[in-house]
C-alpha cells in the first residue's frame, strides 16, 4: 500500500439541515491519500449524505467540502468536470442504466471522456468486467437481467473504468449473502492494488470494515465520534461507539471470526 | 498514478511512442485516457511491433489501464512479453496485468437474418396478442367473480378515480369539442350556402358531433390523458414490486388496481361524451349563426325535429366500447412493465398508441355494423 502523503478530501465544519432536523453539526474529517477509510454509523447518521456532499450530488448548508485540493462549492464548470472525471461512484443500488447493456455501461464513461475506438473501448470493459469476476457473457445482459451480487460487480467496473485516484463505494455489501460479502473484501483489495486509488465506503457492515479499511470514521450525533483503526475503535470507551460495535460483533459467525 | 503526484493543472504531455535502435520503443508522456488522443492518431502504432520488444518506460509521466490496451493491441495478440526497461513499479504491474490476462473473448451480440428477425417478430406479436386476450378474461373473471373488498371501497375508489379521468377532463373536453364544432360547421357552411341549403346545418353538425366527432374525440383524450397516466403508474408499481406485495398479500392486482379503473372509465367517458355533445353543438350553433344566419332559436327548433335521439345513443354506446378499451390497454401495457425505467416508458407509449389505434379500428368496425343495420 502506498505510504500516505497528504489529504484527498478534507471536510470542514460541515453543517446539514433538511427543515428542522439536524444531520451534521460542525463535521471535521480527511481522508488521506492511499488509504480506504470506512463511513460507519447507525441508520439515519448521515453517512450516505456526507458521501453525497463529498462528490457534490449535494451541499451542506455550511462549512467546506475541500477534494484533490479544491474547494467544492467554488468550482467552475471545466474543472468540476475535471474532478469528476478523476473519481468513480458506486451507488447502493448500482445506478447502472437500464437502457444499456451491462459491457455499455461500463465503456460509457471512457466513450464520454476518450477518443479510443470502440473495439478498444469494449475490450477495456469487457477487461474490467473480467477484472470484478463477471463472467463474459454478462456484458450483453442487461442490468435488469443480472442478479444482486453481479449488479454490485458490474457498478464497481462502471466506477473504476477511468482508473480513478479516488473511489466511493456506497453500502457495497448491502443485500448480498455472506459469501458474496466476502468476494467484494476481495475485490476491493484487488482494485486497490492494482489502481492505487484513495477509497472511501460508506458501510454498515463491520466485515468488510474489519477486512478492507485502513481506518474507519463512525458518525453519529451530527459528526465524527471516532475516528481510527477498527482494534482502537473496538476499544473504545464512548457508549454509543462501544454499542455500535458490540451489537454488531454478536451479529454473526463472519464478524466474530474477524474479530478473533 | 497516484505515487507521483499528477500535473492535472500542467501543460497536458502527449503520449509519444519513439523507436530507437536495437528494437527499443521509448514510452513517453501521459499514457493515459486524456493523454492518449494524438498517438492513436500518430503513425507510430502502425508500424508494427516485431517478434521481442523491449518498452523503455523512463520518460513515462503517466500510465492507465487504456494505455496498457493500447499497447497490448499494438503489440498483437500471442505475442510475447515485452521486457519493460525502467518502468514506474505500478505501471509496470499495471501491464503486466494487463498482458498477461488470457486474451478475452468480446462477446457480440447475436445477428439474426431477416427471415428469423421476421418468424421473431411474428411470433413476438402473436404472443402478445394472445396474451392481451387472456388478460381480457381475467378481467372479466375478476369482475365476475367473487369482489374481495367491502362496497365502501369500491364507491371511494370508483368515485376518486371518477373524479380525475372524467370532472377533471371536463374543460379540456368541452374546449376541444367547441373548437371542433366551430371547424365543421365553418367548413360545411361555405358549401350549404351554394346551394341555399343552410338550414342543413343542423342535421350537419348534429349527426357528425353525436354520431362521430364526440365519442372519438373523447376517447382519444382520455386515451392520451388518464390511459398514458395509468400505464405509468402501474409500471412504477411494478418497478417497485408493489404489484408482486399485493399478491403476496393475497390481494389480486386485477380486482385491486385494475377493476376500478375500468368501471369508472366506463362511467366517465360516456358522461364525458354527452358534455362533447353539448358543447360541440354548442360550437356549430355560435358558427351557424355567425356564418350562415340561423339564430339560436331556429337551430334548437330545428335540431329538436331532425336528430334522431338514437344519434346520440349510438354515440354514447361506441363511448362505453371506447372506455373499456383504453382501461384495458393501459392496464395490460402497464402491468407488463420490466424491471426498469426505460421499459415504464416504453409500456407507457405503448398503451397510448395502441388504445388510440383499437378505438379508431372500433369505430370503423361500428360504421360497418350501423350501415349495415340500418341505423
Amino acid at each position: 500500500m502506498t505510504a500516505p502523503t497528504g489529504d484527498v478530501i478534507e471536510l470542514r465544519e460541515i453543517c446539514t439541515r433538511f427543515g428542522s432536523h439536524t444531520v451534521h453539526e460542525g463535521l471535521n474529517l480527511c481522508v488521506r491519500r492511499g488509504e480506504i477509510l470506512g463511513l460507519a454509523g447507525g441508520s439515519g447518521s448521515g453517512k450516505s449524505v456526507l458521501l453525497r456532499e463529498m462528490i457534490g450530488l449535494q451541499r451542506p448548508n455550511s462549512g467546506e467540502v475541500r477534494v484533490f485540493d479544491q474547494d467544492l462549492a467554488t468550482l467552475d464548470a471545466a474543472q468540476g468536470q475535471a474532478m469528476r472525471r478523476r473519481w468513480g461512484v458506486m451507488f447502493q443500488r448500482g445506478g447502472l442504466f437500464g437502457s444499456l447493456s451491462v459491457r455499455q455501461n461500463v465503456g460509457l464513461p471512457l466513450r464520454e471522456h476518450s477518443a479510443l475506438d470502440d473495439a478498444l473501448i469494449d475490450s477495456i470493459a469487457e477487461w474490467k468486467l473480467a477484472l470484478t469476476g463477471l463472467p463474459p457473457e454478462a456484458g450483453l445482459k442487461l442490468p435488469s437481467e443480472l442478479s444482486g451480487g453481479m449488479l454490485k460487480r458490474a457498478a464497481l467496473a462502471r466506477a473504476i473504468a477511468l482508473d480513478p485516484e479516488l473511489l466511493f463505494l456506497d453500502e457495497p455489501t448491502s443485500g448480498l449473502d455472506p459469501a458474496s460479502s466476502g468476494g467484494v473484501d476481495e475485490l476491493i483489495l484487488r482494485t486497490q492494488a492494482l489502481f492505487d486509488p484513495t477509497i472511501v465506503i460508506v458501510s454498515h457492515d463491520l466485515d468488510l470494515l474489519w477486512q478492507v479499511c485502513d481506518r474507519v470514521a463512525v458518525l453519529g450525533d451530527g459528526r465524527v465520534l471516532a475516528l481510527g483503526t477498527m482494534d482502537e475503535l473496538s476499544q473504545d470507551s464512548q457508549p454509543t461507539v462501544a454499542a455500535y460495535f458490540t451489537n454488531h460483533r454478536e451479529a454473526g459467525p463472519r464478524a466474530r471470526r474477524a474479530a478473533a | 498514478m497516484p505515487d507521483a503526484p499528477r500535473p492535472a493543472a500542467a501543460a497536458p504531455l502527449e503520449a509519444a511512442l519513439v523507436h530507437g535502435p536495437d528494437e527499443v520503443w521509448r514510452l513517453s508522456g501521459r499514457w493515459t485516457i486524456e493523454g492518449l488522443g494524438p498517438v492513436l492518431k500518430s503513425q507510430a502504432l502502425a508500424v508494427a511491433a516485431t517478434k521481442l520488444v523491449t518498452l523503455d518506460g523512463s520518460a513515462l509521466d503517466e500510465f492507465d489501464t487504456a494505455g496498457a490496451w493500447v499497447l497490448r493491441r499494438w503489440l498483437g495478440p500471442n505475442a510475447p512479453a515485452p521486457s519493460l526497461l525502467a518502468w514506474p513499479l505500478d505501471a509496470a504491474t499495471l501491464m503486466k496485468e494487463v498482458q498477461t490476462d488470457a486474451a478475452l473473448p468480446v462477446p457480440t451480440p447475436p445477428r439474426f437474418k431477416l427471415r428469423e428477425r421476421l418468424g421473431m417478430a411474428a411470433v413476438g406479436a402473436a404472443s402478445r396478442a394472445l396474451a392481451f386476450l387472456r388478460f381480457v378474461g381475467e378481467i372479466a373473471l375478476a369482475a365476475f367473480g367473487p369482489l374481495r373488498h367491502r362496497r365502501g371501497w369500491w364507491l371511494r375508489t370508483i368515485g376518486h378515480e371518477i373524479q380525475i379521468d372524467g370532472y377533471d377532463a371536463l374543460p379540456i373536453i368541452g374546449l376541444t369539442s367547441f373548437l371542433l364544432g366551430v371547424v365543421v360547421a365553418y367548413q360545411g357552411a361555405d358549401q350549404l350556402r351554394h346551394y341555399g341549403a343552410n338550414v342543413f346545418v343542423v342535421e350537419l353538425i348534429g349527426y357528425a358531433m353525436l354520431r362521430e366527432f364526440a365519442p372519438l374525440i373523447g376517447a382519444i383524450i382520455i386515451a392520451g390523458r388518464s390511459g398514458s397516466a395509468y400505464a405509468a403508474q402501474l409500471g412504477t408499481m411494478v418497478v417497485a414490486e408493489e404489484v408482486d406485495a399485493l399478491r403476496t398479500i393475497g390481494i389480486d392486482p386485477l380486482q385491486r388496481l385494475v377493476l376500478p379503473k375500468v368501471a369508472a372509465m366506463v362511467v366517465a367517458l360516456p358522461l364525458l361524451t354527452v358534455f362533447a355533445d353539448i358543447t360541440g353543438v354548442f360550437g356549430g350553433m355560435v358558427m351557424a349563426r355567425s356564418r350562415l344566419d340561423i339564430g339560436y332559436a331556429e337551430f334548437i327548433d330545428r335540431f329538436g325535429r331532425v336528430i334522431h335521439g338514437s344519434a346520440l345513443l349510438l354515440g354514447v354506446g361506441k363511448s362505453v366500447v371506447f372506455a373499456l378499451i383504453i382501461a384495458t390497454v393501459g392496464g395490460f401495457q402497464g402491468l407488463r412493465t420490466k424491471s426498469s425505467a426505460d421499459s415504464v416508458g416504453r409500456q407507457t407509449t405503448l398503451s397510448v398508441v395502441q388504445s388510440i389505434f383499437l378505438v379508431i379500428v372500433a369505430d370503423a368496425l361500428f360504421s360497418v355494423a350501423f350501415s349495415v343495420l340500418r341505423l
